[in-house]
């Protein structure tokens, strides 16, 4: 094996793949092989490093200087003065960055502020379609744990129920009690779901873990599957998402070729699976049930609960649906125990939570931070705080099916229960900002419009009342509508929260109530005569 | 490969349809699925033609009309909205001089409504077939637009 002196690190996910990245690396290469370098410094891919919209971006080690931003052209300077003689091209926009210590920081604000990697902790740092690198960097140290142990099912388990994991796709229903469920649910045939339908607009956490590390997810799902006893697991990805499911394939293939994947893993006796569905663009099946009724090769309609997929699932068999954040967390848990993941986070809401930061925000991105980091801390320390200098409005969280959160609850801790508390959702991590020149009134529309889009036409609450919405808001935003008409909107989706069959039709009163209560006076505006 | 033998890859199980229209619809030159695509899929599976006709209708991905060359599919989800994709969409609609869901006289563009491409840190954001493009400005979708009328 040889030694590099160098090694440039070159994430891509596809943000960067939208800036050019295989061309930079392309002309990288051919400038390192010009200069006879190319036994010297090492080009690796890698997943995300959580920067996003900085274009193409170079990592070097072992200075780890980040260069953002990079185009062509700079690349001969880059060699020239950075990798040659050693210094650092200061004009093009760099930083460095220490994740595990913060001690390196160039700057407190912005995606460099330390941050307490779990799901995302390897993904930055190898490159995630070589399953050696993989293996060096950790992966599969949780399942090769309980089965050389090895630990019973039910150990494990009781485990993930210690560590008081919750679901973060949205709901935070406790991990380890669904395991539970469906492994106590009556049945030999039992499948592990990993759901990868990421549509909550606003969110990329799945895609950026299904690129970064696709390993830690088979990983994931194996334990799953040995939990639960099942031996055959589907991954649900989006259709949209080409590397994600490019990756994955490529992830699955690799597993098997190395024993970690089919008959026999690691020559025990527990054997397992793996398929990837490919969805078809429909936001309806991130949820569950429709999700497995996607999967069956159907529209994608929600069911009727209960009975629940623990135990009337894929094919009416016991099924476990997990998300892919969630299962992301499932080998780290194992393999450093329950009391280690508990360090992290809150006492009712443990471990860590990866956050979007979006919309009008100095540095738009994605972070992983313990759960119960303060909102204000998250947009304004490590979103850099509201573009050019405006006022914060309001923040969306949680994605289309969320809340407007207004600024007198900035300081709210960003965890299930904390949020519950003030008539808030943590949903999928999506945080949304919005300067003082947003009208909420018309963020309210397109999130209307949204839901009218979507919607799956099944139940008549949902397919009627999202459509009477969009023309209700419609009718406030053109300035012929009456305070009535708000009134009729939270009524209307109040009514659709009791009524609608499944969580689609139910979420609505949660953006429409969230703004009409907190920015009355503003939605009114435009009805007052001027 | 005929479609019929795109099919034949696939066991007889109802749950690869949506598989198998991916792969129909990906093999087509015009990037739809036809009438007779669909009947020869739900003979070989043995569903009604209604019920095949019912899936490929409900997913956004798949398309009963011919399409262009290039689809190009912007997001107008609330992200992409306050990042000003109206304005990409108003002004993608009058360079194409076709509506959402429309195809180019030439045959060479299609313009759809996307729901979230989870790319929102580049707000606002769409794809043009397989490939994403991100930060959106009137100048940026005109370049895109040039590129690829220029590239076939």
């Amino acid at each position: 094996m040889s030694i590099f002196r160098t090694h440039i690190l070159i994430p891509v996910d596809e943000n960067t793949v939208q800036s050019g990245v295989f061309e930079v690396k392309r002309q990288l290469e051919k400038e390192l092989l010009l200069r006879n370098l190319e036994g010297e410094i090492k080009v690796l891919e890698t997943g995300t490093v959580g920067i996003i919209g900085k274009g193409v971006i170079l990592v070097v080690f072992p200075e780890r200087m980040y260069y953002t931003q990079v185009k062509v052209g700079d690349l001969p300077r880059i060699v020239e003065e950075h990798l040659i003689k050693g210094r650092v091209v200061k004009d093009l926009k760099h930083f460095t960055l220490d994740l595990q210590s913060g001690m390196k920081d160039f700057h407190e604000l912005g995606p460099t502020r330390r941050q307490d990697r779990i799901v995302l902790d390897r993904s930055w740092k190898m490159d995630p379609e070589n399953i050696e690198e993989v293996l060096a960097a950790g992966g599969y140290r949780g399942l090769e744990k309980i089965l050389s142990a090895p630990l019973s099912p039910e150990a494990v388990i009781e485990e993930v129920k210690k560590s008081g994991l919750r679901g973060r796709g949205g709901a935070g229903f406790p991990t380890g009690m669904k395991w539970e469920f469906t492994r106590k649910a009556a049945g030999d045939e039992k499948y592990v779901i990993c759901n990868a339908d990421e549509g909550e607009p606003g969110t990329f956490k799945d895609r950026l873990i299904l690129e970064g590390d696709p390993h830690r997810l088979i990983e994931a799902m194996e334990i799953a599957g040995y939990a639960i006893g099942s031996r055959k697991g589907y991954v649900y990805i989006r259709g949209e998402y080409n590397l994600s499911i490019r990756r994955m394939q490529k992830a699955i293939d690799q597993a098997r070729e190395y024993n970690l994947l089919g008959g026999n893993i690691l020559e025990t006796p527990f054997s397992f699976d793996l398929e990837i569905k490919k969805g078809a663009g429909a936001y309806i099946c991130g949820e569950e049930t429709a999700l497995i009724e996607s999967l069956e090769g159907k529209r994608g309609n929600p069911r009727l609960k209960p009975p629940y997929p623990v135990t009337h699932g894929l094919w009416q068999k016991p099924t476990l649906v997990n998300n892919v954040e969630t299962l992301a967390n499932v080998p780290e848990i194992l393999f450093h125990g329950s009391a280690w993941f508990r360090k992290f986070g809150t006492d009712k809401c443990p471990g860590t939570k990866v956050f979007t930061i979006l919309g009008h925000v100095e540095y738009p991105g994605l972070i992983e931070v313990p759960m119960g980091t303060p909102l204000r801390e998250i947009i304004f320390s490590y979103g850099g705080g509201v573009k050019e200098g405006k006022r914060f409005k309001a923040a969306l969280l949680g994605g289309a099916a969320g809340v407007f959160l207004p600024e007198k609850l900035l300081d709210v801790p960003m965890d299930l229960e904390s949020l519950k508390e003030n008539k808030a959702v943590l949903g999928s991590g999506a945080i949304l900002v919005m300067n003082e020149d947003t009208s909420i009134l018309d963020m309210l529309f397109s999130i209307l419009k949204f839901f009218a889009h979507e919607s799956c036409g099944q139940c008549s609450p949902c397919r009627i009342g999202t459509r009477q919405l969009v023309d209700l808001a419609y009718k406030i935003r053109e300035g012929r509508g009456a305070e009535g008409d708000l009134n009729m909107m939270v009524n209307l989706s109040q009514t659709m929260f009791s009524t609608s069959l499944c969580p689609l039709g139910q979420s609505l009163i949660m953006p429409v109530r969230s703004a009409v209560e907190n920015f009355r006076d503003e939605i009114l505006t435009p009805m007052k005569p001027s | 490969m005929t479609p019929q033998d795109i099919i034949q890859q696939y066991d007889r199980s109802p749950d690869n349809l949506l598989s198998i229209l991916h792969d129909l619809q990906d093999a087509d030159e015009h990037h739809y699925l036809p009438e007779q695509n669909l009947r020869r899929t739900a003979q070989y599976l043995g569903l009604p033609l209604s019920f095949v006709y019912g899936v490929a209708t409900f997913y956004t991905m798949f398309s009963l009309k011919p399409r262009g060359r290039y689809i190009i599919r912007i997001c107008q989800s609330p992200p992409c909205h306050l990042m000003g994709a109206t304005t990409i969409v108003r002004e993608l609609m009058k360079l194409l001089g076709i509506h959402l869901g429309e195809t180019t006289r030439d045959d060479f563009f299609t313009l759809e409504m996307s729901s979230c491409l989870g790319v929102c840190g580049v707000a606002p954001a769409m794809m043009v077939n397989d490939e994403v493009f991100g930060n959106l400005t009137s100048e940026r979708i005109r370049e895109i637009l040039e590129e690829k009328r220029r590239g076939a």
